[in-house]
């Protein structure tokens, strides 16, 4: 008896000092784990990469100006490579073994969604930094995403196509995942904004000519514009095309081919073609009193320092916005306790990102506006903003 | 010009400039084919090397006809280090696997590029602008009568080389029959290695011809073969004039079916197309009616 209680009371001792120890650890810096899956490699690199490199610095910074919460940040990152399975297994590991507080990440919306059923299981708040609008459409409690969708691509070009008057619109889109998606979204958005699509041709991504389709277009009754949904080299071929043709109608490109390079590639064929864009790709040029200014220049400048000049890409940006996000909720929260973020996250109103202001509510995780996208023309091999 | 004549001038153009680029890849699977029996899926890895080092020597402040001359010339040294240092020391292997070693040639190249040349597309200059001609209401690319013309310089230049230079003879012997071609003093070996030279030339030019279109990266390669590859199989393997008519014809193809049909369908029309004309002639349009030797 008196053995079995001497027992007792040492085992009370033992857990009794752990939970001292754990508490005591837990005032001083036990650290905030933020865990991370990213395409680092592999044919998504280009997301991955900047992603990645965004998070690893801003983290630092946090951490540099005392952290959150009186507590730094730790970043476990796992690079999928873009597989699935491998974000699978590297998610399960974040939640089971490093015990992670919250997940940023997910580059492309294939590894988003096959990790979102682990992350509802374990009730993780999640910010995905994919496109796809199943991420987040219909709403999943712990799951929220930073980047715009295809669909409010589409909603801006008609938009402005609205504007201008034009309502008979020709589609020659891509047959790879980006041109079929955005596609889609477009023919089901066209009717809210009074858009009648008069032609709708395909090319593959690989194809090196597609003047057969536009001229197959061009040659439609009442044809006021022209949209391409696409991602690569297509457009730039597409673009060339329609200008060998002639058109004498308005070409709208997509924000799929929102770079440098779209410019270089189809040369002054580019010349009045106009996409929507994110405004960090021309935060410099946007008026000094936008809102949204001091954000995007922001990203921009403290990211070029470290990375070179002209480095900046959207998709960095999302991850800001992810980081920025959970930073906001957590403050706003004043704990990491999973359930109180997950609310404060629903709850984030009129924040400012990369991608544009962001209100969220229990029927909307994304949060997003047409607002975040800037209609841009191409002058002069340069962008101006049309609005 | 009534509006539907005009409609089908543009879709001919359209497809014959395509179909010329086919029709020169197709040439290059034929010249390997014919010396060997072996088909080079590498081939469209020549062309893409073209337009790649172009690209690379254009970058570093070359004039556009030495990067050119220069590109024709390293993928040519690429052709022949194939040939020298993969096919000719597996010479007594069967055909089959000298095919695989192909492919993973093929494999090796691109990766090569996309590890030394990255992975960004790259556009070529046009080379005499960009001021699209108007020809009876159809426009065409000033690009597009290069590659038209230099594609006709090319099928004369090696039609003289085959039929009135004693290399081109005797690879044309070496071709018809390898034993007695040794026989006569022919060295075979030779033979193989000036085939490969050849047809890395040929991609090169069509890779150089189509980039300031298409602009390149590593991977273009991919898809051009595989069309060089079925022109070369419609206008029946191993055929020179069955390689430039299965090109060209596989250009009109995609191009009427784009225009005519669907543009959903472009790839599966042309497919469509050569299993028929397999099917009723199984050796394609020019190709050699199979003799077995007793």
């Amino acid at each position: 008896m008196v053995k079995r209680l001497s027992h007792a009371l040492m085992v009370a001792g033992v857990v009794g000092a752990a939970v001292g120890l754990a508490a005591s650890a837990d005032a001083q810096e036990d650290p905030i784990r933020v865990g991370s899956f990213l395409a680092v490699t592999g044919p998504a690199s280009f997301l991955g990469d900047p992603e990645l490199k965004t998070l690893e610095m801003y983290i630092d910074r946090i951490n540099g100006a005392g952290g959150l919460l009186g507590r730094p940040l730790e970043l476990i990152h796992y690079d999928t490579g873009a597989d699935a399975n491998t974000a699978r297994t590297f998610v399960k590991r974040l939640l089971d073994e490093d015990e992670v507080d919250v997940i940023l990440g997910g580059s492309a919306t294939g590894t988003t969604m096959a990790v979102i059923p682990l992350v509802e299981r374990a009730e993780i708040p999640f910010v995905s930094f994919s496109g796809g609008v199943v991420v987040i459409d219909p709403v999943k409690p712990w799951v929220f995403k930073t980047p715009h969708t295809d669909r409010m691509a589409c909603g801006k070009i008609f938009e402005d196509l609205q504007k201008r008057g034009l309502t008979k619109v020709g589609l020659i889109s891509g047959t790879g995942g980006f041109g079929k998606s955005m596609h889609e979204q477009c023919v089901d958005v066209a009717p809210d904004y009074a858009i009648e699509i008069v032609a709708d041709e395909t090319y593959a991504p690989s194809d090196t000519d597609m003047v057969a389709q536009l001229t197959k277009i061009k040659n439609t009754e009442g044809l006021q514009a022209v949209v391409n949904p696409g991602f690569g080299q297509g457009p730039a071929i597409v673009t060339k095309n329609f200008t060998q043709l002639g058109f004498d109608v308005p070409l709208y490109e997509s924000h799929g081919v929102a770079s440098k390079k779209y410019i270089e590639l189809a040369g002054e064929a580019a010349e009045g073609v106009r996409l929507p864009a994110s405004a960090l790709l021309v935060a410099e040029r946007l008026p000094l009193d936008d809102p949204q200014r001091p954000v995007v220049v922001g990203y921009k400048t403290t990211y070029e320092a470290v990375h070179g000049p002209g480095s900046v890409s959207t998709f960095g940006g999302h991850a800001y916005d992810g980081l920025m996000m959970y930073k906001a909720a957590v403050e706003a929260a004043g704990t990491t306790e999973p359930a109180a973020v997950r609310d404060a996250l629903e709850s984030l109103s009129g924040f400012m990102g990369t991608a544009g202001r962001v209100t969220m509510s229990a029927d909307d995780h994304m949060g997003l506006d047409l607002t975040a996208f800037r209609m841009l023309e191409i002058r002069d091999g340069d962008w101006v903003l049309v609005e | 010009m009534p509006p539907v004549l005009v409609e089908l001038l543009q879709f001919l153009f359209s497809g014959l400039a395509s179909g010329a680029i086919y029709a020169l890849v197709a040439l290059g699977f034929a010249l390997i084919y014919n010396a060997s029996h072996i088909i080079n899926f590498a081939q469209g890895e020549f062309v893409m090397l073209g337009g790649m080092v172009t690209w690379v020597l254009l970058s570093q402040g070359i004039d556009l006809p030495l990067a050119i001359l220069g590109a024709v010339a390293v993928t040519m040294v690429a052709g022949l280090a194939l040939e020298k240092l993969a096919i000719e020391r597996a010479r007594d292997a069967n055909v089959v696997t000298l095919i695989i070693i192909t492919v993973g040639a093929g494999i090796f190249l691109r990766g090569l590029t996309s590890v030394t040349l990255g992975k960004d597309l790259h556009a070529l200059p046009a080379f005499s602008g960009n001021a699209p001609i108007d020809i009876a209401g159809a426009t065409l690319m000033p690009q597009s009568l290069w590659i038209l013309g230099v594609t006709a310089a090319i099928v004369v230049a090696l039609h003289v080389f085959f039929h009135y230079t004693v290399v081109g003879k005797a690879i044309l012997a070496a071709s018809h029959n390898p034993l007695a071609a040794r026989l006569v003093g022919i060295n075979v070996n030779v033979v193989l290695l000036l085939s490969f030279g050849l047809s890395a030339l040929l991609g090169a030019v069509a890779g150089i011809l189509i980039a300031p279109i298409t602009a390149t990266h590593f991977e273009v390669g991919i898809m051009l073969g595989l069309k060089g590859f079925a022109a070369a199989i419609l206008g029946g393997l191993g055929s020179g004039p069955g390689a430039i008519v299965g090109g060209l014809l596989l250009g009109v193809i995609e191009s009427l079916g784009a225009g005519y049909i669907s543009s959903d369908y472009k790839d599966a029309i042309a497919f469509v197309v050569i299993l028929g004309v397999l099917f009723l002639m199984p050796r394609g349009l020019f190709g050699k009616r199979g003799t077995e030797r007793v």
